[in-house]
């Protein structure tokens, strides 16, 4: 009786996670064309290129880059833990 | 000139009495163990009578006798055979692989005398 | 101030206080109580040893010459974690499956357990790592320097070299002590990583600390902080565009492929979900790492101008006044050091062992692996001596380089020469094309470029490269000048020598791939390694062959240990549905029995050994056409149908089992009356025989009618003796026994039985070791019973040992609880084909002269133990005939 709904959620909780492996794979390329911009801001010795600027930028995209892998790594171990779960207690 | 047995068997104490007997009545008497190398030992040792054991190492005495008949120079040898099985297929098996005489053990001693003189003397 | 004499007490204690973290954890571990020392934040910090001395101390002098361009050392190892699901995630279920030893077993393994790549990487990583080792012991004996001195600019040479030299000898002790503990490298160093993670934490407490001091201490806060980076001489920001994603590339790629990175990443992995809390927590970890470097860099430009900027960290707090916290800073550079020491010298040293050492070991004694020996010992020797001649390298690097700049240059060349397994590690994970051929050429080219482009002129202009060729190329040949290959002039050198060599890598290694066809068995392992998780199992077997379980036993137990190489076979027995210590040598046993050995030896070593065994046949048919059949891995399979058909031909190998004992039992039934026909009459005949010799009265001498009578006397014994095994025999079968059962202990009883078992006069000698020590075992049993069991074993050794000095040795041990007695001699032992009869009724195998006993002895000693609620086996391998006398737990726990 109760076994409809559990494969449409399932299926929803697997897309998720999909999604969520995707955001992974994504987030080094994304970190990587953060990490580039600096090239674009200084292509030569001109007044915006300055030390302290630059290195608050990185810095701030670093972290920004470490909160994005704290979120989506909690969110993938979860979803593995939920489906183990699932699994054992079929 | 004194005749010679070759005697096949792998019992230390029943080697000792067979070759007792048999030099008390002049025979020369060699011994052989093993199962494998026995039908070298007849070629090399050329005797006039063979007694040959059924449960031999490595090799059965029907084995060996079934190569001595086959081999044309052994083919009429007299082979005595002996065994402590004692029933009656190994009878028939000797019997078919061709030995001259078949005994089971234990033996009298005079018998295994009187057998061994018969076979040399047709 | 703080005087050198506090400073060595002070780094003592230090060192004695990781010793005993490093001990406590090795023990907690071997208790199974280390849960937490395997937590994923262990993990995290284990990892830590990517910042070296060469980041804690030359980060600051490095943001002092190039602004921030250092930060690009960090970025690259965030972006690999960060990115963990594309590349580390599969490296470590690859190592884990594979029981991967080492960045050079992994590519050894990938390419069909080359031994030629594996030597190829081992050296590459020897000759990469060396300098980098050199560099530690310097900054140690540098940041000793600055506290020996009032003045740190004086530098006294020889004090120099015996801090290197201290220091050198006490991380090889350390690391001997803790890294060579375990055989197998899969076990992992508990120890070592444990004190490692510690030591993780105090470098960054320090460098925490001593940028928390500069910033609110020094400074007034982060805007004043900011202020003073705009009137320092680094406040103008000179991005080179080449080097800022070259070193980011760089960065990532040693990451990967550095050797201590592979040991702590993929080698001492414990949990593959770590990886995940690793993915965020190791790029904070770098973050924090970095924060204070140019803080530091710019006060240290204002407190100490002119001063060396690479100790910074540690003199700008000793000038300041702050003598506690240049200490803390020194031990943070001090752990940055010596954890790099200790993780390279450890994964070095497996390389060099596994890779050079023991196949040169192996060929060495022809015959090979099941020969006579300890293949053991043998490796974890060869693994100490490989840690104490890599950190004498390091030393004899270190003083031929006279410590100078060349040093300091060192760490991005390093970078720069691992870097080159990248291409054969990525193309191996990723692309099932890649070939051994491929993969060889690709790292001998851009080790070549390499060296010849940045390596060697890092020398400078001296012996190793002539000035003239650095200047105008070999020959005069312009375009092959070192730093401008190909005319290209405009590069920064380490730039011009990581495009170069990588490009030239990256080119022979697809090149020569694609125009070369792969061997089967590197078509096989490359499709187990790129497609890690669709099959984590195992892909079919790789190795039929008529391999002797036994003698791989043999050969196992040299390696394993004897206990851990039984327990492994009995357990492959059993899946297959057999008892006893040999299974059936299944391409699936032969495969894990491989990955089992690769974990002490290597994969290439291993694969060798077992190949020796195996006939060398270590591709079959079927497997050929599994693998050319490129579709099949396609298939999806039905894993049901798998476990059906594992069910089945379990089934049917117990069924044939079953058979084969029905046949044999029937037999032997069938021949029971006619052999205890013989076994009475042969004593009859002896007894008739003489005792007729001696009632005729021919002549007979007296000592012949006493030698007559004595043989009528003793096989009138052996009769009774026959009579009575039967007897008793029938009494166990049928279970009418009465067992006397009472508190003794196994000491007693073996006592008892080896003095009723002395040799007697005429009987052969029997020497018979012991071990007293274990013996004292409490025992509920039948002691008589066990006694006659034991005799049994004796007298049989007595008996059938054919060596020349029989021996028989008696050893005790527990294993899960039970208690187990083992009687081994020194003779040739039983031929496997007959150790399943032996416990048989009249199963005697050899000539019977010798024996005097109707072969029912081991079926009598089978039944009792049986009913002593023990049992006994026979123990192949073990070079001569072994038997197993278990007594089971509850008997020998209930008089504990």
């Amino acid at each position: 009786m109760s076994e409809r709904p559990a494969p449409v959620f399932l299926e929803r909780r697997s897309y998720r996670r999909r999604r969520l492996t995707d955001a992974a794979r994504l987030l080094p390329v994304v970190g990587l064309l953060l990490f580039l911009v600096p090239l674009l801001l200084a292509p030569d010795k001109t007044d915006t290129a300055r030390t302290a600027g630059t290195s608050i930028y990185v810095f701030a995209a670093w972290f920004g880059l470490i909160v994005c892998a704290f979120v989506l790594s909690r969110a993938l171990s979860r979803g593995t833990d939920a489906a183990k779960d699932r699994d054992g207690a079929e | 000139m004194t005749k010679r047995v070759l005697l096949i068997e792998d019992e230390p104490n029943i080697i000792q009495a067979i070759s007792f007997i048999l030099s008390r009545d002049g025979w020369r008497v060699d011994t052989h163990a093993d199962g494998r190398t026995a039908v070298a030992e007849v070629a090399r040792r050329n005797p006039d009578v063979v007694i040959l054991d059924v449960q031999l190492p490595n090799r059965s005495g029907f084995d060996i006798l079934q190569d001595l008949r086959a081999d044309p120079g052994t083919q009429a040898l007299p082979v005595l055979m002996l065994t402590a099985r004692g029933q009656k297929r190994d009878r028939e098996m000797a019997e078919r692989y061709g030995a001259s005489r078949f005994m089971t053990k234990p033996f009298a001693n005079a018998e295994v005398l009187d057998a061994v003189r018969a076979l040399v003397a047709p | 101030m703080i005087g050198i004499n506090v400073l060595v007490a002070v780094c003592l204690t230090y060192v004695a206080f990781l010793f005993a973290i490093a001990f406590v954890a090795e023990k907690r571990a071997r208790q199974g109580a280390g849960g937490w020392l395997r937590s994923p934040l262990v993990y995290t910090l284990s990892l830590s040893i990517y910042c070296t001395a060469w980041t804690f101390y030359g980060a600051v002098g490095y943001a002092v010459r190039s602004g921030l361009e250092f930060v690009t050392i960090y970025l690259g190892p965030t972006l690999v974690m960060i990115g963990w699901i594309w590349v580390v995630r599969k490296l470590v279920r690859i190592g884990r499956s594979q029981r991967i030893t080492s960045i050079a077993d992994m590519i050894s393994s990938r390419y069909g357990k080359s031994n030629l790549l594996g030597v190829i990487v081992t050296l590459l990583a020897v000759i990469g790592t060396t300098p980098y080792i050199a560099l530690q012991l310097q900054s140690v004996s540098l940041s000793f320097s600055v506290f020996s001195n009032d003045t740190p600019a004086m530098l006294n040479v020889r004090d120099l070299n015996a801090t290197a030299l201290y220091v050198a000898v006490g991380l090889a002790l350390f690391t001997v002590l803790f890294g060579t503990r375990n055989l197998d490298v899969n076990e992992r160093h508990h120890g070592v990583v444990t004190a490692i993670a510690v030591e993780a934490v105090v470098k960054l407490i320090a460098l925490l600390a001593v940028g928390i001091f500069v910033v609110w201490g020094v400074a007034g806060g982060p805007a004043d902080i900011v202020a003073r980076i705009e009137a320092s001489e680094i406040a103008e920001l000179q991005l080179a565009g080449g080097r800022w994603a070259t070193l980011i590339f760089l960065s990532a790629a040693a990451f990967l492929c550095l050797p201590r990175m592979f040991q702590v990443m993929v080698v001492e992995n414990a949990d593959e979900r770590h990886i995940a809390v690793a993915a965020w927590a190791f790029p904070l970890y770098l973050f924090l790492m970095s924060l204070f470097v140019i803080p530091i860099a710019v006060v240290g430009l204002g407190v100490l101008p002119g001063a060396n900027p690479d100790l910074y960290v540690l003199t700008v707090p000793l000038e300041l006044g702050q003598g506690k916290l240049a200490m803390l800073s020194f031990l943070g550079g001090f752990s940055s050091a010596t954890s790099m020491v200790i993780v390279a010298a450890i994964a070095l040293s497996t390389m060099v062992s596994n890779h050079i050492v023991m196949p040169i070991w192996l060929s060495a004694r022809r015959g090979g692996a099941s020969m006579s020996g300890d293949v053991r010992n043998a490796v974890i020797l060869s693994r100490r001596l490989s840690i104490a001649a890599i950190l004498a390298l390091g030393y004899a690097y270190f003083r031929f380089s006279g410590g100078g700049t060349a040093l300091a240059a060192i760490g991005l060349i390093s970078f720069a020469g691992v870097a080159q397994v990248l291409p054969a590690l990525i193309g191996g994970l990723f692309w099932r094309g890649a070939t051994r051929n491929g993969a060889a050429a690709g790292l001998v080219l851009g080790f070549a470029v390499w060296a010849y482009t940045l390596f060697l002129p890092s020398f400078g202009g001296s012996l190793l490269l002539p000035a003239s060729v650095l200047q105008d190329g070999p020959w005069g040949v312009e375009w092959l000048r070192p730093q401008a290959l190909f005319g290209v002039e405009t590069l920064d050198p380490v730039v011009h020598a990581v495009f170069w060599s990588m490009t030239l890598n990256t080119v022979a290694f697809f090149a020569v791939s694609l125009m070369g066809f792969p061997a089967p068995l590197e078509r096989l392992q490359g499709a187990q390694f790129v497609n890690v998780f669709d099959h984590s199992k195992s892909a079919p077997g790789m190795t039929r062959g008529a391999a002797e379980a036994e003698d791989l036993l043999i050969m196992s137990q040299r390696i394993l240990g004897p206990a851990e190489a039984q327990a492994m076979f009995q357990r492959a027995a059993q899946r297959q549905g057999k008892a006893g210590y040999l299974p059936d040598t299944t391409p699936e046993f032969v495969e894990t029995l491989e990955r089992e050995l690769a974990g002490s030896v290597g994969a290439a070593t291993a694969h060798a050994m077992v190949g020796q065994i195996t006939g060398g046949a270590s591709v079959s048919v079927e497997d050929l056409m599994a693998v050319a059949d490129e579709t099949a891995q396609m298939l999806e399979y039905s894993s049901q149908l798998k476990a059906k058909s594992e069910e089945l031909g379990r089934t049917a190998r117990q069924l044939r089992d079953a058979n084969e004992k029905l046949t044999a039992l029937s037999i032997q039934k069938d021949a029971f009356l006619s052999q205890i026909s013989h076994e009475l009459r042969t004593p009859m005949t002896s007894i008739r025989a003489f005792s007729e010799i001696l009632m005729a009265d021919g002549p007979m001498s007296e000592a012949d009618q006493k030698k007559f009578s004595t043989i009528i006397h003793d096989e009138a014994i052996r009769l009774t003796r026959l009579l009575d095994d039967l007897l008793d025999l029938s009494v166990l079968e049928n279970g009418q026994v009465t067992l006397n059962w009472q508190e003794t202990s196994l000491a007693a009883v073996l006592e008892r039985a080896v003095s009723a078992s002395a040799s007697g006069r005429g009987e052969r000698p029997l020497r018979i070791r012991r071990a007293p020590g274990a013996e004292d075992v409490a025992l509920v049993t039948d002691p008589d019973r066990l006694a006659q069991v034991f005799i049994n074993l004796i007298a049989n050794a007595r008996k059938y040992c054919d060596a020349a000095l029989p021996e028989l040795r008696i050893a005790v041990a527990r294993r899960d609880g039970a208690v187990v007695v083992d009687f081994i001699d020194n003779g040739s032992g039983i031929p496997a084909p007959s150790q399943g009869v032996i416990f048989e009724k009249f199963a005697r195998l050899t000539d019977q002269s010798r024996a005097g006993g109707a072969g029912l002895g081991l079926a009598i000693c089978r039944e009792i133990m049986d009913k002593l609620g023990g049992a006994i086996v026979y123990l192949p391998g073990q070079g001569g005939a072994a038997f197993r006398v278990s007594l089971p737990k509850a008997v020998a726990k209930a008089a504990e």
